[in-house]
C-alpha cells in the first residue's frame, strides 16, 4: 500500500480503480461497493459497441500464430476462446479446458475439453480440434509462442473427451502457459485466417485490418452472462489524441492506452471513467553483466541505489504505477515476495558500493530510446539528474526507434526495455533471467538460481513455492543486472453508458476480453 | 501535341522506375527487417532465421528486387510479407478512399480559392483583400495537424457538430460520408485554398498590370468582363499549375491529417508498411505516390501549353 501513490485519489469521481489481485484488503470501501454494486447488476442485451482501440496496422492478420499486437489480440478474443483464462484476480480458470489435473511431478497433465460448445460454422468442439491448435504453435513453425510450446512434447488424444500433454519437465503452472493469447481455438484443419472461425461471443461480420472490424453476436455463445451486445466494432485509432477525441466526442465507448500524461484531464470528464489496472508490466534500465563496468555487482548495486524511484514515478508514469524492487514480479502476483524491503534513494550508499567497486566516480552511457516504453528518453533524463548526487555521470545515447529490439536491446551495455506481465512468476523469471533464456536480456547467469528456478515449477504445494520464489527475487533484486524502477499500470478509459467493465491484471481492456463481457445502458 | 504527350509520358516511366530503386534502396538502409518487426521482443536468433527463410529474405536483395519488377510490369503488385494477403487488396480501398476525400477537398476548395483569389486581385489594395489575404497568410503558416486539432476541439469536442473520426467503411450513404469526411476536407481546405488563392491573386495581378488591360478598360468594358475575358484567360496557366501541385499534394501528403483524423487513406498504409518493413506494399504505396505526381505535373504541363500559343505552335 504504501507504494500506492494514487489511492488517496481513489474516491474521486471518474476513477475506476482496483490493483487487481490485489486482494480486496487494498481496496478503499467505496470501491468496492462499486465494483460490487456492478457485478450484481443483470447484463442488458443489444446496442452496437464500438471499442477505439491502438495499436493496430494494415499488415495485422488473425493468425493466432502471428498475434503480436493489441487491436488484434482483443478481436482475436471476440471471435476465438483459449483454453484457459486469467481472471481478474489473476487466477487461472476454465475455458475451452473445462478441468484439469497433474499427476505427481507436474510433467504430465490432462484436461478436460468443454462439452457443447459449437464452432461458428455449427461444427462442434471435439478433442482434435484443441490438438490441432495447440499444434500449430509447436515444431518447425513461426508461432510467436514457439518459445513457450517448446516445453511441451506431447499432445495426445486420452478419451473423446480428455488431453493429454506431456512435457520435457515438470510445471505447475501449465494451466496459466496455456492461457498464453496465442493459444486459440479453431478447427482440426483450419488455415482460412482471413476469415477465422471460432467459438467465440461474436461471428466474423467483416474486417478490414487496420482500420475497422464488425463482428456480430453468436446467439449460441456457451459462457454465461457474456456477448450481451448485437454487434462489435472495433475502430483502429493509434494516434492518442484521435483516440481521446474519439471517445470524448462520443464515437467509442472504451479506448485503450490512455496517455499518462492527459489522463488526469479526462477524469475531469463527467461522462467518462478511467480504469486503472495494476499489473506484471514493468520499465527496466538494462546492465549488461558481461560487459564493463558492469560485471562488478557493486557497480550494478551502485546504480540501483542512485535511481530516485519515487520521482521517476511521479514524473514519468504521473503516479499511475507501483515502485520497482529490481526484480519483475508484482505485487498482484501471489508469489510476491512482501518481505523484501523495498530498496529507496540512497547517494551515500551508491557512492559506498562505488567505492567497493575500486571507483570514485562512474561515467556510464545508456542507449534510450522510446521504443523501449512511451517516455523512456524522459526516464532517462530522470535518472541522469538523480544519478548525478552520487558521482555517475549518465550520457544519455538517443538510439532509433527502428530496430530498436533487433540492434540494440540485448546489444548495448547499458539499456532500456520493458516487460509485459507474465501470468506466473515462472513464465517472468524464466524468459528474462534464466541462463539459458534467448530473452535473458541482462545476460546474467547464476547456476543457483537455475537450479531454483527448476526445481520450484514442478513443485506442486503452494507455501512451498512462495518460499523458492521468494529467494530468487531477493537474488536478482540484489545480483541481478535490471534496475527495475517502477511498474506502470494498464490505463483505458470507458463511457459511463458502459457496464461492466473492471480493472484486470493481464492487460487493456479486460485483459483483452472486453467484448464479451460487457453491456450498454441508455 | 501527341509526340509531346508521348515523350512525356515515357519520361513519366523511367521516373518511376527510379522511384523504385530509391524506395528499394532506401528500406534495404533501414535498420530492421519485416521479420524483426513483427516479432518485435520474441525475436530470438531461431525465430528471426526461421521467419526470414518462410518469407523469402535470405534471397540477396537484387534477386528480391528483380522479381518484384518482373511481377510490377505485368501488373503484380506481390503479396503482402507480413500478411500474405495481395497488396492490391489492401491497397486498392485505400486508394479510392484517398481519392475520394482529395475529389471533395478539389470539388469545394479549387473554385472557392479561384473565385477569392480573383476578387481579391480585382480589390486589390482594399479590406477585403488585406483580411483575405492575412487569413490565408495565417492558414499556411499553421501546420495541418494543428489545424486539424483546432477544429475538433471546437466542432466536434464543444459542440458536438462533426465527428472526430473520419470513420468510413464500404457500403455507407453518402450523407454519412460527407458528415465523416467534413472536418478532414475542412482542414485540407484551408491549407490548400490558401496557395492556389494566393497564386491566382498574383497571376491575375500580372495580367492585369499590362498594358492591353488598360487598354479594354479606355474602351469602356466593365470590370468584370475585363477580368474574366481579358486577363485570366492569360494568368491561366500559373493557375493550372499551382492547382495541379495541390491536387498532388492532397493526394500524396495527407499523412498527418490522415492521422489526426483517423482516416484510412493511403497515408496510413504506407506509414504501417514503412514500419513493419513490408516491403511490396511499401513499394506498392510509393508507386502509387509517384504515379499521383506524375500524372498531375504532366497534364499541368500539357494545359499549360495548350493554354499559350506561343508554347502550342513553337517556331
Amino acid at each position: 500500500m504504501t507504494n500506492d501513490i494514487r489511492f488517496p485519489t481513489v474516491s474521486r469521481r471518474g476513477l475506476l480503480a482496483a490493483a487487481a489481485g490485489l486482494g480486496a484488503s487494498a481496496l478503499t470501501p467505496g470501491l468496492i461497493g462499486r465494483a460490487f454494486a456492478q457485478a450484481v447488476d443483470k447484463p442488458k442485451r443489444g446496442g452496437v459497441l464500438k471499442l477505439g482501440i491502438g495499436g493496430g496496422s494494415t499488415t495485422d492478420i488473425l493468425d493466432p500464430r502471428m498475434l503480436t499486437d493489441w487491436v488484434p489480440v482483443n478481436q482475436a478474443f471476440m471471435l476465438m476462446n483459449g483454453l484457459v483464462e486469467i481472471d481478474q484476480n489473476n487466477k487461472a480458470i476454465p475455458e475451452l479446458f473445462e478441468s484439469w489435473e497433474a499427476f505427481p511431478g507436474a510433467a504430465e497433465w490432462v484436461f478436460n475439453v468443454r462439452q457443447g460448445v459449437v464452432f461458428h460454422n455449427g461444427k462442434t468442439l471435439t478433442v482434435e480440434d484443441v490438438i490441432y491448435s495447440i499444434n500449430l504453435h509447436r515444431g518447425k513453425t513461426t508461432s510467436a509462442a514457439r518459445a513457450i510450446a517448446e516445453q511441451i512434447t506431447d499432445v495426445e488424444k486420452a478419451s473423446d473427451k480428455q488431453v493429454r500433454i506431456k512435457l520435457k519437465s515438470g510445471n505447475a503452472d501449465l494451466p496459466y502457459i496455456l492461457s498464453d493469447y496465442h493459444f486459440l481455438v479453431v478447427p482440426d484443419g483450419f488455415t482460412d485466417w482471413v476469415r477465422p472461425i471460432g467459438t467465440g461471443a461474436f461471428k466474423f461480420e467483416s474486417y478490414e485490418p487496420g482500420v475497422r472490424s464488425r463482428f456480430v453476436r453468436n446467439e449460441n455463445y456457451w459462457k454465461p452472462n457474456c456477448g450481451n451486445v448485437d454487434a462489435v466494432e472495433v475502430i483502429v485509432i493509434n494516434d492518442i489524441a484521435a483516440r481521446t477525441n474519439a471517445l470524448m466526442s462520443g464515437q467509442v465507448h472504451a479506448i485503450n492506452r490512455v496517455d499518462f500524461k492527459t489522463v488526469d484531464l479526462l477524469k475531469r470528464n463527467r461522462n467518462l471513467q478511467v480504469v486503472q489496472s495494476a499489473g506484471g508490466q514493468h520499465f527496466t534500465f538494462l546492465m549488461d553483466c558481461t560487459q564493463g563496468p558492469f560485471t562488478d555487482n557493486n557497480v550494478r548495486l551502485a546504480i540501483k541505489y542512485a535511481i530516485d524511484r519515487k520521482q521517476m514515478l511521479q514524473t514519468a508514469l504521473q503516479g499511475y504505477g507501483r515502485l520497482g524492487n529490481d526484480h519483475p514480479i508484482p505485487q498482484s502476483n501471489p508469489f510476491y515476495n512482501d518481505t523484501l524491503p523495498q530498496r529507496a534513494f540512497d547517494p551515500e550508499k551508491a557512492k559506498f558500493y562505488l567505492k567497493k567497486a575500486g571507483l570514485d566516480s562512474l561515467k556510464v552511457e545508456l542507449s534510450a530510446s522510446d521504443a523501449a516504453f512511451a517516455g523512456a528518453v524522459d526516464a532517462a533524463a530522470i535518472f541522469r539528474t538523480t544519478a548525478a548526487k552520487s558521482g555517475i555521470d549518465v550520457v544519455i545515447k538517443r538510439e532509433a526507434s527502428d530496430g530498436y529490439w533487433d540492434n540494440v536491446w540485448m546489444k548495448a551495455p547499458f539499456s532500456m526495455g520493458y516487460w509485459g506481465g507474465r501470468p506466473t512468476a515462472d513464465q517472468m523469471l524464466s524468459i528474462a533471467y534464466a541462463s539459458d533464456s534467448a530473452q535473458n536480456d541482462t545476460h546474467w547467469k547464476n547456476e543457483q538460481f537455475d537450479k531454483i528456478l527448476r526445481e520450484a515449477r514442478a513443485i506442486l504445494d503452494p507455501a512451498k513455492r512462495k518460499e523458492m520464489y521468494a529467494t530468487l527475487q531477493q537474488m536478482i533484486s540484489d545480483e541481478g543486472g535490471a534496475m527495475i524502477p517502477m511498474f506502470g499500470d494498464y490505463l483505458d478509459a470507458v463511457s459511463v453508458k458502459l457496464k461492466g467493465v473492471t480493472p484486470h491484471p493481464m492487460f487493456n481492456l479486460m485483459g483483452a476480453r472486453m467484448a464479451e463481457r460487457v453491456w450498454l445502458e441508455g | 501535341m501527341a509526340l509531346l504527350i508521348l515523350k512525356r509520358l515515357a519520361l513519366g516511366v523511367f521516373t518511376l522506375w527510379l522511384v523504385s530503386v530509391l524506395v528499394f534502396g532506401g528500406t534495404q538502409l533501414l535498420p530492421g527487417d519485416v521479420a524483426s518487426a513483427i516479432l518485435g521482443q520474441n525475436a530470438t536468433p531461431a525465430s528471426l532465421a526461421a521467419l526470414r527463410q518462410h518469407l523469402g529474405l535470405d534471397q540477396p536483395a537484387l534477386a528480391r528486387y528483380l522479381s518484384w519488377l518482373a511481377g510490377f510490369s505485368h501488373g503484380d503488385l506481390g503479396m503482402s510479407l507480413a500478411t500474405r494477403q495481395p497488396v492490391a487488396d489492401l491497397l486498392w480501398p485505400r486508394f479510392w478512399n484517398t481519392m475520394a476525400l482529395a475529389a471533395y477537398t478539389a470539388v469545394v476548395g479549387v473554385p472557392l480559392a479561384i473565385g477569392l483569389g480573383i476578387l481579391t486581385a480585382v480589390r486589390r489594395g482594399g479590406m477585403f483583400d488585406r483580411a483575405v489575404n492575412v487569413a490565408a497568410l495565417a492558414m499556411v503558416a499553421l501546420p495541418e495537424y494543428f489545424l486539424g486539432l483546432l477544429l475538433i476541439l471546437i466542432v466536434s469536442v464543444q459542440y458536438g457538430w462533426l465527428p472526430s473520426l473520419a470513420d468510413t467503411y464500404p457500403g455507407m450513404g453518402l450523407g454519412a460520408w460527407l458528415q465523416a469526411t467534413t472536418l478532414p476536407m475542412l482542414t485540407l481546405l484551408l491549407v490548400t485554398v490558401a496557395q492556389i488563392m494566393r497564386m491566382t491573386r498574383t497571376a491575375v495581378l500580372s495580367v492585369m498590370d499590362q498594358a492591353y488591360v488598360e487598354t479594354a478598360y479606355l474602351k469602356g468594358l466593365k470590370t468584370g468582363r475585363v477580368v474574366l475575358r481579358h486577363a485570366v484567360p492569360n494568368a491561366a496557366a500559373p493557375i493550372v499549375n499551382v492547382v495541379a501541385f495541390n491536387i498532388a499534394y492532397l493526394i500524396t501528403g495527407v499523412v498527418l491529417v490522415e492521422a489526426v483524423f483517423n482516416y484510412n487513406g493511403l497515408g496510413r498504409f504506407m506509414v504501417d508498411a514503412v514500419s513493419k518493413r513490408d516491403l511490396p506494399m511499401v513499394q506498392a504505396a510509393a508507386m502509387v505516390f509517384g504515379a499521383a505526381y506524375v500524372i498531375l505535373n504532366m497534364t499541368a504541363d500539357v494545359a499549360a501549353i495548350a493554354l499559350n500559343p506561343r508554347l502550342r505552335y513553337p517556331r
